[in-house]
């Protein structure tokens, strides 16, 4: 495989509060690659949106990087460790938006209603290139045009509230990609969309990532979107990353007990009807709760004695395919 | 034994504008819609936003007043009541035998009352005002929603998001009702717990007979839970079917189109699947004819002009699209 | 094992003492109430305070200076005086003037006799917290000095916080009894009783506040007593406040009848009545509490300023703002700046309930 575009290693975020420190992300390391999607997936307080916005440079107060690195290959072919650049200075501006493209959630709360996605849009462009005032709208209306809106012509003068959901999803892309960036981050990008409008999303990120050649880091909380986008899986939990590897090895070769008992407990439409899931006892702890050793032990089905004390390291299981459980590191041992 | 028998369902907002809110149209979030569920039913409403399902369950419970059309609904003692054209006063006694599980699962407990407090206060305003009894019969409801008895003194706050949606079951339950709405219960949840809920919910199901109206949107969480699904689209039910009749042999092509559109979780199923173009219709102002034509690959003129009627098109499976016999549309096969 | 029992504490722990514990980490919050405290304190025990009769006016003894006190005498021992003052005549103009003269130290002792007054309006008492051993009446204790009338300016400010303090009370009271009332039918009922509502409020709140008051102050008569003015002033001024206090409350009613909680209460089939002060109300007390503390200092404010105006409480009744009115000449300024001290506490209290305000909205907002 060729060399990463970006690269994170062992990446530490935390949220130093009155009560407790918060490890947001506690040691994450993964890769970028063009033309590929890494999918990261957990469930609530794992850490995967942390990781997004600290690869931004992002991440609200009181939360900070505390170690790691972040090796961006910048399109002058330099390379860069994001860690190291002042969180507003004129690098990482220009890397955020202009390197790397950022699609939200919530495109209500990204766009503003005050101004028209036109507008926006032109901003977004013009941040980034010295163009003429017309061609940067020409060049507007074309990108309207590539994410599927239709009748960019006119929908450019509109403003986000005039359009549903799934259309201000595209103006966000369009947004993403005005700088024309080779990295792609997508934060629930689907999460607050119909499942048909979902799917026309989810298409559109796939013929943008061929069109473009772009790397794409996608995070979700659902299991049936990364089946069907990533190339490359990070199961993440309370911070840690407990299972790394591709996305076939990851559903049909499921090494790690999370995976494993998460894979079995989602619904599927391809299940008898009325049966019963597969569960996963307890709950997702309080972060300042969060359990010593292995922070998955207190709701494995597989814990020893040792899960409680010691922090499971990281074993590789097969081509790049890693898990961090105890279970694969006695034969070790 | 039918539980709840809802006919000709109508319930139309009305658009206002200017200083005088004149009346210049309608938005008909719920048109004509009728299903029935029996007793130890599950019925799911399912549909994209703005379907009309939410709308549909809030005039079961009388939170709206819905437009036109009969809600019966079989009381204990076995009389059918309209329950569309009750006032207030008269609703109250009907009330404890239909009661809703809620989305959200923070804002559906006060947070300034202990657990027992909440889920006691049915049994208090329906006349249970012995503490001792009361407190008793909040202790069985813990169990049975699988809580320990000993948090009956802890506030909401202390409860992540799935043990709250539990003592949100454990309310409902309180005053033994027959029915229970449940709106969207689990799409709040973590995955990892949401499976929890649903499996309780189909173990209380049986236990106790209750029939379920189900609203969703995830037609993974609806495959795991119903016995029959109705589909909606633009305030009308477009097909109603046995759970596997729809999931494996769907009969209208909307259904095909969502279907086809939920994620399945295996990377070796990437199937080409059917996108549909545009967004869902604008319910204040609907296509003509039948309203999912505009974005139906298989639409005719006809379809634009003539508006279809559900019909069965086999045993218990009613479809309202004009060539719903002459398509074969793609469905999921179980267990595949 | 400490983490887990913190755990429980908080699990059972009511809103309302979630709150204090919030409440208590904002320190200057956590100050500002105990200022606010010591000035209710001093209000309500205002005479005892006080030392001399704040009504004793003696043309002589005008513009007195502050009267420093002594510590310590000349032993180095503890033993406070204060020096006596010693009438001199200026020999070019005849005017008499006060200097300390310290030969003569006046012992100062806790619990003195004073002027006679009643504790609570009930107790008669002649004690007061200071007072000077022996005093002669031209010892008199002007720890403040003395305006032009020669009262002492610190027992009438005393008795002026009892004024303008209560005035901000009643006048909050009066307020949230209007607030609460019409905005909470307006949030309940909605229709056209809110829009009437609403309308109302728009309509005063859209009045410039100083005409209005201007105009209904001069309504009141001359011939009123102090008592009458008083509340007459409290009324005028509670006319605007209410309107902010039953926004919150219309809001509060509005926003609270979308939630979920008030939904299942009328599926189990609560009344109406209960719904209302079992769900509704308790929820949204702290704001209250919370706007409750902001009116405040607007009130006392708006009272300052009317009497500053010469507009609200008219001597011989006392106020800060009627003691800032001393103060408005440039020339009382220059020749006796100590008058100005009113305004001290008048900006300690306003800033003191303000932050105690923003501590107490801070900490009732609810989790998430």
């Amino acid at each position: 495989m060729a060399d990463p575009i970006l690269s994170v290693r062992d990446l530490h975020t935390y949220f130093v509060a009155d009560e407790g420190v918060v490890r947001a992300v506690d040691g994450t390391s993964f890769d970028l690659h063009s033309g590929r999607t890494l999918g990261i997936v957990g469930e609530s307080g794992c850490g995967k949106s942390v990781t997004a916005k600290s690869i931004l440079r992002i991440v609200e107060r009181p939360g900070r990087i505390v170690s790691g690195q972040i090796m961006l290959r910048r399109q002058n072919g330099s390379t860069v460790d994001l860690t190291t650049l002042p969180t507003d200075g004129r690098d990482m501006r220009s890397i955020r938006g202009g390197e790397i493209g950022l699609v939200f959630q919530e495109p209500m709360s990204s766009l503003s209603a005050f101004h028209t996605i036109g507008n926006q849009l032109m901003e977004a462009i013009r941040l980034h290139t010295n163009l003429s005032k017309r061609a940067i709208r020409e060049q507007a209306i074309e990108l309207l045009a590539m994410v599927g809106i239709p009748r960019p012509a006119q929908r450019i003068d509109s403003y986000s509230f005039e359009l549903s959901g799934g259309l201000r999803q595209r103006v966000m892309i369009a947004m993403a990609l005005a700088a024309e960036p080779r990295v792609l981050i997508a934060d629930e990008p689907t999460t607050a969309l119909d499942v048909t409008t979902q799917a026309q999303i989810l298409d559109l990120i796939r013929r943008l990532q061929q069109e473009r050649d772009l790397a794409v880091m996608l995070i979700t909380h659902d299991m049936g979107v990364i089946a069907e986008m990533a190339d490359d899986v990070v199961v993440m939990y309370l911070g840690k990353e407990v299972e790394k590897g591709p996305v076939d090895d990851i559903f049909h070769a499921p090494r790690h007990p999370y995976t494993k008992s998460l894979l079995r407990s989602i619904p599927s439409v391809l299940a008898e009807p009325r049966s019963r899931l597969a569960t996963i006892t307890g709950s997702i702890p309080h972060p300042f709760a969060r359990p010593g050793g292995c922070p998955f032990h207190p709701r494995c089905p597989d814990r020893h004695a040792v899960c409680e004390i010691t922090v499971p390291a990281e074993v590789v299981i097969g081509e790049n395919h890693v898990t961090a459980c105890h279970l694969y590191n006695k034969v070790a041992a | 034994m039918t539980v709840l028998d809802v006919r000709h369902l109508r319930k139309h907002f009305p658009l206002r504008q200017g200083l005088l809110g004149r009346t210049s149209g309608y938005v008909k979030a719920v048109d004509d819609v009728s299903f029935s569920i029996e007793a130890g039913e599950t019925l799911s409403l399912v549909g994209e936003s703005g379907c009309g399902k939410t709308t549909t369950s809030r005039c079961i419970l009388r939170a709206i007043k819905p437009s036109s059309g009969e809600i019966l609904f079989r009381t204990a003692n076995g009389e059918k009541i309209d329950v569309a054209s009750l006032d207030k006063k008269q609703l109250r006694p009907l009330r404890r035998q239909m009661q809703m599980i809620f989305q959200d699962p923070f804002s559906s407990l006060n947070p300034r009352m202990t657990i027992s407090e909440i889920i006691g206060e049915p049994l208090l305003v329906n006349g249970m005002t012995g503490t001792a009894e009361r407190n008793k019969r909040v202790a069985d409801l813990l169990e049975l929603v699988q809580l320990p008895s000993a948090y009956l003194n802890r506030f909401p706050h202390a409860f992540s998001g799935g043990q709250r949606q539990r003592i949100g079951i454990a309310r409902a339950l309180a005053l033994n009702p027959s029915l229970i709405v449940a709106d969207e219960p689990v799409s709040a949840l973590d995955v990892s717990v949401q499976a929890q809920i649903v499996n309780l919910m189909l173990d209380l199901q049986d236990r106790l007979g209750l029939a379920y109206l189900f609203v969703a949107h995830d037609l993974s969480v609806v495959k795991h839970v119903s016995h029959r699904v109705a589909v909606m689209y633009v305030g009308r039910i477009v097909e109603i079917a046995p759970t596997t009749s729809l999931f494996n042999t769907p009969g209208h092509p909307y259904t095909e189109a969502l279907l086809s559109a939920v994620p399945v979780p295996d990377p070796r199923r990437r199937a080409q699947r059917i996108v549909l173009e545009g967004d869902v219709a604008d319910p204040s102002d609907p296509p003509s004819g039948c309203h999912f034509h505009p974005r139906c690959q298989y639409a005719t003129d006809q379809c634009r002009t003539e508006t279809p009627e559900l019909r069965e098109i086999a045993p218990g499976h009613s479809v309202r699209c004009l060539r719903a016999e002459e398509l074969s549309l793609l469905g999921v096969p179980t267990g595949a | 094992m400490s983490a887990t029992t913190a755990e429980s504490r908080v699990a059972v722990a009511t809103q309302r003492q979630l709150i204090w514990w919030r409440f208590r980490k904002h320190k200057l919050a956590l100050v500002s109430a105990f200022v606010v405290l010591a000035f209710y304190v001093v209000a309500v025990f205002a005479d005892t305070i006080a030392y001399t009769e704040p009504f004793d006016t003696q043309a002589s003894r005008s513009y007195i200076p502050p009267q420093p006190i002594h510590w310590f005498d000349a032993a180095g021992h503890f033993h406070p005086t204060v020096n006596a003052l010693k009438g001199t005549r200026d020999p070019r103009t005849f005017k008499l003037a006060y200097v300390p003269d310290a030969s003569e130290p006046r012992d100062l002792v806790l619990f003195g006799h004073g002027y006679e007054y009643r504790l609570f309006g009930i107790i008669p008492t002649d004690i007061h917290l200071l007072g000077v051993v022996n005093s002669r009446p031209q010892d008199a204790l002007f720890l403040l000095g003395t305006d032009q009338l020669g009262r002492d300016v610190f027992s009438r400010l005393i008795l002026a916080s009892r004024t303008s303090l209560s005035i901000g009370l009643i006048g909050v009271v009066i307020s949230l009894v209007l607030g609460v009332l019409l905005g909470g039918i307006s949030g309940l009922y909605g229709g056209w009783i809110d829009v009437v509502i609403q309308r109302v409020i728009e309509i005063l709140r859209s009045i410039p506040t100083i005409p209005l008051w201007m105009g209904l102050a001069s309504a009141v008569p001359n011939s009123w007593t102090p008592q009458q003015v008083y509340f007459a002033i409290t009324l005028i001024i509670s006319l605007i406040g209410w309107t902010e206090l039953a926004r919150v409350v219309r809001g509060r009613f509005l926003a609270l009848r979308e939630e979920d909680f008030i939904t299942a209460a009328e599926l189990a089939g609560a009344s109406q009545m209960r719904i209302i002060f079992k769900h509704m109300v308790p929820s949204f007390l702290s704001h209250i509490i919370a706007a409750v503390s902001l009116a405040l200092p607007a009130m006392i404010i708006s009272e300052t300023t009317l009497s500053f105006l010469g507009l609200g409480l008219r001597p011989p009744a006392i106020s800060w703002g009627v003691l800032l009115q001393d103060a408005q000449n440039l020339q009382t300024l220059a020749l006796a700046p100590w008058l100005l001290v009113v305004a001290l506490p008048v900006i300690v209290v306003i800033l003191a309930f303000n932050f105690l305000g923003d501590g107490l909205r801070d900490a009732a907002d609810p989790y998430g």
